[in-house]
């Protein structure tokens, strides 16, 4: 055992790390938020991968020809380790780049992915996933939005929601039902779309915490050329189904407050006339806590392991978002508890915000990319080899699934 | 990077759960359990024959001279068979005691004889029904004689020296007994976990000697038991791993409703919490065992904070496995039992799961982990 770079990996590191610190600055620990926090983030993001993309760092396990210098995964896994340590925006291109980028990379012709895949990567056009419907969430493949074929091009019709970023996105994957007499997943098909179209409507969702990173997306009488469907007519669930097997890999730790924040504040935040780490219930759940981040970084450091030995990893990497979802939402309550009866209010104090923040969020980390109980099945299923549930759908056509009144 | 253990100790890890699969050590466990032999003497004699005594051992005092990475695979396939022998106390506790504190003299003496089997040893600290503590240790060791009494001492009976944490007029220290000495007087004890035996020993005018400084022994015992819960991490999770397992088989062959209890979300998701819960400790087990093979500064968190996952994950693991196994689960005849009972033991040898939180976050503290 050791965490030595091989002499190549070391050299790679190196690279990485001299050109972030000519192009960007390092975190500063001490500030409580990032220096963009106030701008415009979507004109600072692009303006970021813009930059990575000229230097060949925006899509580097990507081939040349698509904006990439070909890396392989442990290289991928250094720049976004040297990355992390510097103050640059998040949030934008992540689905994108992410899950889209991947599913065009495999089912996109290659004039498409010529036209569409670089300016993806410099950040010049953004993407989305239209995938989840009012009545289809964690039961995706319930969809109900229509497509009719005519002739060289598709009429789509019906709705979309939770759609991240689709409101400066422009472009989006969707799965949409061209035969609602068919089994359930039998009659999806697969399309990418110009968000710009005709007859596309984007409506923001006001969230929890008061922002709005998500919408609905209606669809009107929306026209598609059959040169935009990926895969077959009817392979609509397995093209989805590589998208969120990519999903479970861009949706990873949640973002926000964590051991440490817990642990310098209650160094110094007073507890009935004492400090409150001096506290046994504070002192037991900050050990758990540390002990979850741990197991999930060390689990991590498993995973590259294999990667760099060229192995393929175990399913360790299943467990990061069901932790670290659950964990944020304990510490966001933790120090909001520390204020007893204040806590309820808002304030300018950056830690305070913090923790309301991370408990009015948290909620949605443990939905977003799959909830807790579909990521336990998933576990259940394909990592234990549990037998699937049987299911009352299983066989009939999809028209006839009773919907309740959803 | 490469946080995995190397090719040699996987394969040291197969062989050993290949030869503790073919003893039949799980069946050798219940043995132990329902009978009044408290250790099973055949296993221990072949695992003593196989050199595992032996392997932290350096070569000049007739040991491997191999290291902790070694002893972390062994230790995990112990937890996972549950075998009824003194290796946590005699080759964990003990020989790492005499290793780091014990005299030249002593070492040439004692750990020849410890690879041999001819000595096995153990740790005596506990005294009355609460935690230890430098301030209620009352056991006092004067002009080289011992007077008190110890409690819960596992493996005792098979011991034939223990290291006891007692008493000077410098504070606290570690004193080696031979337990055939005159004035000792080793009773059992019931416990929770009848496989592995546990004793109550009386010191009366026993003579012992002393091992590391005087008045350090508070110290040693803390340095000790830092490293030591690495080994006991890796046989939690051993445990754990063949509790799920158990879980996962029994919920795939048991039909209800007419279908595989494991199809319903309920079992499902209580076995993904075990999946999840054992993965943390496994993967802080393994950083662990790295900070322990190399001495590393932070080896007191990492042990800490693998000690505490691991705790976690066998309590959870061989709580649930009955609760999945349902009725059976608790009958005498499954071996749900075992699993749970072990749990217990090795959740309090070597200290609690609150007081290794407490020390976990002690060392945060020291370390200022922001």
């Amino acid at each position: 055992m050791d965490f030595n770079d091989t002499p190549e990996q070391a050299k790679f590191r190196k690279t990485c790390r001299e050109w972030l610190e000519k192009n960007a600055k390092h975190k500063d620990n001490a500030s409580k938020e990032p220096s963009f926090a106030n701008k415009d983030i979507l004109e600072e993001a692009k303006l970021w991968q813009k930059k990575k993309y000229d230097a060949g760092w925006a899509m580097l396990h990507w081939p040349k020809e698509y904006g990439g210098i070909g890396a392989s995964p442990i290289e991928r896994i250094i720049w976004a380790n040297e990355e992390s340590k510097f103050d640059v925006p998040k949030g934008i291109f992540e689905i994108g780049l992410g899950m889209c980028g991947p599913v065009m990379m495999q089912y996109a012709s290659e004039e498409q992915k010529e036209r569409y895949l670089p300016p993806m990567a410099e950040g010049k056009e953004i993407w989305c996933q239209l995938f989840s419907e009012p009545s289809a969430g964690s039961d995706v493949a319930g969809l109900r939005s229509k497509a009719v074929q005519d002739g060289d091009k598709w009429i789509i019709n019906g709705q979309k929601v939770w759609t991240s970023g689709a409101h400066f996105s422009d472009y989006g994957i969707l799965v949409v039902r061209h035969d609602p007499n068919l089994e359930k997943h039998k009659g999806l098909t697969f399309f990418f779309v110009d968000m710009k179209s005709p007859g596309i409507e984007v409506k923001p969702i006001k969230q929890i915490t008061g922002g709005s990173s998500f919408n609905e997306v209606y669809f009107t009488d929306v026209e598609i050329p059959d040169s935009q469907r990926l895969g077959e007519i009817g392979d609509g669930w397995k093209v989805a189904i590589t998208t969120l097997m990519n999903e479970r890999l861009a949706v990873g730790d949640a973002d926000g407050v964590d051991v440490e924040d817990a642990f310098r504040w209650a160094k110094t935040q007073d507890s009935l006339g004492e400090p409150l780490l001096n506290n046994k219930a504070a002192r037991s759940s900050i050990a758990d806590w540390y002990c979850e981040k741990s197991g999930l970084k060390n689990t991590k450091l498993r995973t590259m392991s294999a990667l760099s030995k060229g192995d393929t990893p175990g399913p360790e990497a299943s467990i990061t978002k069901i932790v670290s979802a659950g964990k944020l939402q304990d510490i966001g309550n933790f120090g909001i508890d520390s204020l007893d009866m204040a806590g309820m209010l808002k304030t300018d104090d950056p830690d305070i915000k913090k923790f309301q923040m991370a408990w009015l969020g948290a909620p949605g980390m443990r939905i977003a990319g799959g909830t807790d109980e579909i990521l336990r099945n998933i576990i259940a299923e394909r990592v234990l080899g549990l037998p699937q549930e049987p299911r009352a759908d299983k066989g009939l056509a999809y028209k006839d699934i009773p919907s309740g009144n959803s | 990077m490469n946080l995995d253990f190397s090719d040699d100790q996987k394969f040291l890890q197969q062989e050993a759960r290949k030869f503790l699969d073919k003893e039949q050590t799980l069946s050798r466990n219940r043995s132990v359990l329902e009978n009044s032999n408290k250790v099973d003497k055949e296993l221990w004699k072949k695992i003593v024959d196989l050199g595992w005594t032996g392997i932290r051992v350096p070569e000049d005092y007739g040991g491997l001279g191999l290291g902790h990475l070694e002893l972390c695979v062994i230790a995990e396939e112990l937890g996972r068979f549950l075998a009824p022998v003194p290796f946590s106390s005699s080759v964990y506790l003990f020989t790492e005691a005499i290793i780091n504190y014990a005299s030249d003299e002593i070492k040439k003496d004692l750990l020849p004889k410890l690879v041999s089997g001819e000595v096995v040893g153990t740790l005596a600290i506990t005294e009355s029904f609460q935690a230890p503590t430098s301030d209620n240790i009352e056991t006092l060791s004067e002009n080289g004689t011992l007077n008190g009494k110890k409690i819960g001492v596992p493996d005792a009976e098979i011991a034939t020296h223990t290291i006891v944490v007692c008493k000077t007029n410098n504070g606290i220290s570690l004193q080696l007994v031979d337990l055939s000495s005159s004035g000792v007087t080793v009773e059992h004890q019931e416990n929770i976990d009848e496989s592995r035996g546990h004793f109550s020993i009386a010191f009366e005018n026993a003579k012992c000697d002393l091992i590391g400084d005087d008045g350090s022994g508070w110290d040693l015992y803390e340095l000790l038991i830092n490293q030591v819960a690495v080994l006991f991490a890796y046989e939690q999770i051993g445990g754990s791993q063949a509790s799920l397992d158990m879980a996962i088989n029994y919920a795939k062959e048991r039909y209800a409703f007419g279908r595989p209890i494991g199809s319903f979300q309920a079992i499902k998701h209580k076995l993904a919490d075990m999946y999840v819960a054992l993965t943390l400790a496994k993967s802080n087990c393994y950083y662990a065992a790295w900070a322990l093979s190399t001495n590393a500064s932070d080896l007191p968190s990492a042990s800490a904070t693998a000690r505490v996952s691991a705790t976690k994950a066998f309590q959870l693991c061989s709580k649930e496995n009955i609760q999945t196994h349902g009725g059976n689960g608790f009958t005498w005849e499954y071996d749900c039992h075992m699993f749970y009972r072990r749990s217990k033991l090795l959740s309090l040898n070597i200290g609690s799961l609150s007081n290794w939180r407490e020390k976990l976050v002690i060392s945060l503290e020291q370390s200022n982990i922001n």
